[in-house]
């Protein structure tokens, strides 16, 4: 009995871990399984017709893309710029605790609340409507302590020496920031933003009063307007839409082309971030 | 350009990057605000004490009902058995990739890990439907499977990854020379695990534990499309229920602006944003003492 005790202990630890893949596995092969026959160049490239029920799902991609950059574009450049706040002009004061405690408390506040406050702020506030920016801004400010997180960290690991030599040679803080400091982080920069979009891309709470509608019919593309986009569709899809079981190989499809995007999201960062750990940073 | 202007733009660049390190404080301070402004409006309306202890959510009944209980009730009971299936889980796996794995096992577990935390929300709540759901039903009997049970499967695969990763890193950072000294006595690998390794990790297994529940408390897809979203009060995990997140998915869409079921959203956002504040503060408190113990 002693003898065997090391082999249940270690089966039992192995048996956790082994429900874990299995998790991972029972959802890509049910999403990947039936969502591959839906999968054609059509359901990718064309307008949904028939009330949804034919058709393919171009304008959902093309408003998670236009969704995604525009969160992007808000998120990033104050991410990064608080970021370096923090890491290289902050020094230790209640004001620097003060900043780090709300970050760490923004990243655990429930998405749910986001799209309430870019309810109250961006649609009804600023009186933006529910349009794709509304939702964008949304996601944004979602977004901003993940990004900040990610730079800081990338920027924490550029030694000080580095720094200190920019500055010795001439160099203001400011252009030791831009020309040496910067640099050097960016691909460790880019691989916590690209990661933080993947999130950002396959959101639904934030964006539900915020924008996104079920079905547009003018084309995708105008900031000041509701948008289509995948995750919604997959919801409406397989909850509300009047004939869920005809819809649902479409659902899959949806479900299978997110996946993909978010994956894809995914494998570029862990690239940007394997190419420089190769090129020794 | 000479040093002046070098300096010039070296001290206003400062003093911009500053104001921009200013702005997340002003995003959570606006986020509390907001809950808190209209949390008040609400109270003009309706008594903080029927609002706390009523049992019944029915804000579009005759007489419009706003008692939170029975979606305070559906929170905990979604959560609490999504946390007995994720905990033992995710501690078991942790400590298997820390102590168990080899090298090239955990290179295929962790990226496994990183692919779960990647799929989104709502996808798994499809599956919830698709998939969990008619399983449920079948094994059961009932006529669909969309309850209480659904949505607390889901959310664990959701905060697993979550407590899977802060607990490898909490017992990974353990020292060494404790697992040895715990060996040199004769104790076996599982002898050591249970009563040096874990113990001596606790603060950060604890935080690993807050953060997932901090995770299913908050989540709004999952729970949406897979508890079935009844109104009544929750009996048990067969149960359809509707949470307060979910309730607020469902609710704010169709309410107008500015009346005091539009208001009632956002005071059980209120009670939503205390309690995740709650829980990740504890998850902090115990992640400082963990970093605290073994630096010293």
């Amino acid at each position: 009995m002693k003898r065997l005790s090391p082999f249940i202990e270690w089966g039992t630890l192995l048996f956790c871990t082994g429900i874990v893949c299995f998790f991972l596995f029972v959802i890509l092969y049910d999403i990947i399984s039936r969502g591959a026959p839906s999968l054609s160049w059509e359901f990718v490239s064309s307008q949904p017709t028939n009330g949804m029920t034919k058709g393919g799902i171009l304008p959902a991609i093309l408003g998670t893309v236009l969704v995604t950059l525009t969160t992007a574009a808000v998120a990033t450049p104050f991410g990064i710029s608080c970021a370096i706040y923090l890491n290289e002009y902050a020094v230790d004061s209640w004001l620097t605790r003060l900043t780090r405690a709300c970050i760490r408390n923004l990243s655990g506040v429930p998405s749910i609340i986001y799209g309430l406050f870019g309810l109250a702020l961006f649609v009804q506030g600023l009186k933006m409507g529910t349009s794709l920016l509304s939702a964008g801004f949304t996601l944004g400010l979602l977004s901003l302590p993940y990004i900040i997180t990610t730079t800081e960290e990338a920027l924490r690991r550029i030694p000080a020496s580095t720094r200190e030599a920019a500055l010795a040679v001439g160099a203001t803080q400011f252009e030791s920031i831009r020309d040496v400091v910067l640099p050097t982080a960016l691909p460790g920069i880019l691989t916590g933003v690209v990661l933080t979009l993947s999130r950002a891309a396959g959101e639904t709470a934030p964006i539900m009063f915020t924008g996104v509608a079920f079905y547009i019919n003018s084309p995708a593309g105008y900031l000041n307007q509701e948008f289509m986009s995948l995750p919604y569709h997959l919801y409406m899809l397989s909850t509300q839409h009047q004939s869920i079981e005809v819809v649902r190989p479409l659902a899959y499809g949806t479900a299978l082309v997110l996946i993909l995007v978010v994956f894809l999201l995914n494998i570029t960062a862990f690239y940007i971030r394997y190419k420089h750990s190769k090129n020794g940073g | 350009m000479n040093l002046a202007a070098r300096e010039y733009v070296d001290k206003t660049v400062k003093q911009l990057i500053r104001i921009t390190g200013l702005i997340v404080i002003l995003i959570l301070t606006g986020i509390f605000l907001m809950l808190l402004y209209n949390t008040f409006a609400f109270f003009r309306h309706i008594k903080p004490l029927d609002f706390i202890t009523g049992t019944q959510w029915n804000p579009s009944g005759k007489i419009a009902r706003y008692g939170i209980l029975p979606l305070l009730v559906s929170t905990c009971l979604v959560t609490l058995g999504a946390m007995a299936i994720a905990i033992p889980l995710g501690i078991g796996t942790a400590a298997y990739i820390s102590e168990y794995a080899g090298k090239r096992q955990k290179n295929i577990l962790k990226p496994a890990i990183e692919m779960l935390a990647a799929i989104p929300s709502v996808a798994i709540g499809f599956l919830g439907i698709v998939f969990v759901g008619p399983f449920i039903a079948g094994a059961t009997g009932l006529p669909n499977g969309l309850n209480a049970l659904n949505g607390a499967i889901l959310l664990s695969v959701m905060a697993l990854p979550t407590i899977i990763t802060v607990a490898e890193d909490a017992l990974r950072g353990v020292p060494h020379t404790y697992k040895e000294a715990s060996y040199g006595v004769g104790a076996t690998k599982w002898e050591t695990l249970l009563k040096v390794t874990i113990p001596a990790a606790a603060p950060g297994i604890i935080a690993a534990v807050m953060l997932g529940v901090g995770r299913a408390i908050g989540e709004t897809m999952t729970v949406l499309m897979a508890t079935g979203n009844a109104q009544a009060f929750p009996q048990g995990f067969l149960q359809s229920v509707r949470t307060i997140t979910a309730t607020i998915a469902i609710e704010t869409g169709e309410v107008p602006y500015q009346t005091t079921h539009y208001f009632a959203l956002f005071a059980i956002a209120s009670v939503l944003f205390l309690i995740t504040l709650l829980v990740n503060v504890i998850g902090e408190h115990f992640v400082n003492k963990f970093r605290k113990y073994h630096s010293a």
